[in-house]
């Protein structure tokens, strides 16, 4: 699987998780996806910036009513959900055993945002499925 | 009766529950997860009698969330 994400829309979760430093930042990503021969593309539309309802550096969680009203926005611009995001402000860019133990759908990407080196911000996508995390291929785009 | 769930029509009996619905949808980890029927939240602990009616949108919001334990 290929997952393309506009630089842009890179920026805006970036800009958001560090004005929210030092709490975890979170939202959700939506999008299209396609076939190309045998692999699935997964092109990254929109992200949603919601709220941290746990307001917390150690851990995050979605507002419900910050979910429904994306889920209505997917609906109405023909995207699919496609998972999560959230950042990570004092450690790497990989799911933790809670991160990993909270997620619940294996067709989700799960993108973790670290804040570690905020000269260098690191964004990996993951599958997590069966208890364990692998990292994806995402890709930037113009 | 049609209600909408999850953004799909679906032919249902009538005075079905929340908590029926939740059996007949498969959804997992129902636990972590929250019913809105037309955008009002259900509480968990009235699932089991809250009727759905004609023509209701549900959507099944599954917890999202993590930590760095």
């Amino acid at each position: 699987m290929k997952i393309y994400l506009k630089k842009s829309d890179y920026e805006k979760i970036l800009e958001y998780a560090v004005s929210e430093l030092p709490n975890e930042a979170c939202g959700l990503i939506a999008g299209i996806i396609r076939n190309d021969g045998e692999e699935e593309i997964r092109n990254i539309e929109k992200v949603y910036l919601l709220t941290n309802t746990d307001h917390s550096n150690e851990h995050f969680s979605l507002d419900p009513k910050e979910q429904l009203q994306s889920i209505k926005d997917m609906r109405e611009n023909g995207l699919t959900p496609l998972g999560n995001w959230h950042s990570h402000p004092e450690s790497p860019s990989r799911s933790s055993q809670e991160d990993i133990r909270l997620a619940f759908d294996k067709n989700a990407n799960y993108l973790i945002l670290s804040l570690m080196d905020r000269s260098n911000p690191v964004l990996n996508s993951f599958h997590v499925e069966n208890g364990e995390s692998t990292k994806e291929e995402l890709i930037f785009i113009d | 009766m049609t209600i909408t769930v999850s953004g799909n029509k679906k032919e249902v009996k009538d005075e079905l529950t929340v908590a029926e619905l939740i059996v007949l949808e498969n959804v997992e980890m129902p636990e972590y997860t929250t019913v809105s029927v037309n955008e009002e939240f259900i509480q968990r602990g009235d699932h089991e009698t809250h009727k759905l009616k004609e023509g209701d949108v549900v959507e099944f919001l599954y917890f999202m969330g993590g930590g760095r334990s």
